[in-house]
């Protein structure tokens, strides 16, 4: 029987990348400045958030998304400090997508938000592929986890905006080499931004305040 | 990576395309995967093998063509294929890059009788 060549040409992860970009164009309208926050399990994610609404939620509003497979342990410390908070449990799935996001709009009062923290599972492979329509992507990075981690995950790190670099009050226990992270990371992304932190003691942590405050303000001034 | 949701994804596009098409069954799949894209081939066709039973595009052949990691240096311009973990540009030496392509995981075309 004669063959016939039928032309696809269509992304088979699509239909994630269109849910993203209608989730931007919500967040874009009410002027959300969004970050998807990615680490390995532990690195420090909740702890970077907690620090954060406490050190800037007199001045910005925020909103915080937030992933895991099971349980609400962090969806619970971000409600103590008063900040809408909804929990997604994956049930077994590795990384947040599109669809699970944009399902948490409805229950966030976004219009009246400046800051969303949509922070993903801990899993340095999987929530790279999946866009969830955010502005920015950040990654913590740790320093116990070794200083050539971007050697073992060029996609995560290639694709990252800004890396906090925390736990840095653990140098002296440690054979971490700033400078050969620094370069490994820069070798994949030259226009990455690295912030050295520690959440446990505060160091570092007034660079990173003040960029996102920055980033805020201009998206609060973009035309909608 | 995702394997199973990435060829439940490839079934049901094949399908919807041999539908539209008005065609019969499907006998291959031609795939384009790159390699930064986490994508398993093995681990596909063993799905596949399994979903596809009793659809039009039981027995389909997959057809993997893999796209190579390619960057290209912000300094020179120079395209290339990182090798060992070195991302630096063999021309210039500088750092630097832009990945142009090794991310897709797209469906080329399919091959119906």
């Amino acid at each position: 029987m004669a063959i016939k060549v039928i032309k696809v040409g269509e992304d088979i992860l699509g239909a994630n990348e269109e849910k993203a970009r209608t989730n931007k164009q919500q967040l874009d309208k009410n002027r959300v400045f969004t970050i998807n926050i990615m680490s390995s399990p532990g690195a420090g994610k909740t702890s970077v958030i907690l620090s954060t609404i406490n050190r800037l939620k007199d001045k910005v509003k925020i909103a915080v998304i937030e992933g895991d497979v099971a349980s609400s342990v962090d969806a619970e410390k971000v409600s103590k400090l008063g900040i809408p908070v909804v929990q997604i449990n994956t049930a077994g799935g590795c990384h947040l997508d599109a669809n699970m996001v944009e399902s948490a709009f409805k229950n966030l009062p976004l219009d009246e938000t400046d800051l969303l923290f949509i922070e993903n599972v801990g899993n340095l492979i999987c929530p790279n592929a999946f866009s969830l329509g955010e502005d920015r992507r950040i990654m913590i990075s740790s320093l116990p986890e070794g200083d050539d981690k971007p050697h073992k995950y060029p996609a995560m790190f290639a694709d990252t905006d800004v890396i906090l670099l925390n736990k840095t009050d653990l140098q002296p226990y440690l054979d971490f080499s700033f400078d050969d992270f620094k370069k490994t990371v820069t070798n994949l992304n030259s226009d990455v931004t690295i912030f050295p932190v520690s959440c446990k003691t505060g160091e570092g942590m007034e660079a990173w305040f003040s960029w996102l405050e920055g980033e805020v303000e201009s998206k609060k001034g973009q035309a909608a | 990576m995702h394997e199973y949701s990435i060829t439940e994804s490839i079934l049901s596009l094949a399908l919807e395309k041999a539908n539209e098409a008005k065609a019969g069954k499907i006998t291959r799949i031609n795939l384009v995967v790159g390699e930064l894209s986490g994508v398993v081939a093995d681990c596909v066709q063993f799905y596949f093998d399994h979903i596809s039973k009793d659809t039009a595009a039981d027995g389909a052949d997959l057809s993997f063509e893999t796209k190579p990691t390619s960057v290209r240096c912000h300094k020179c311009y120079n395209v290339f294929t990182p090798k060992d973990g070195d991302w630096s540009c063999p021309e210039c030496h500088e750092i630097g890059i832009d990945i142009i392509s090794g991310r897709e995981c797209y469906m080329e075309s399919i091959e119906v009788e």
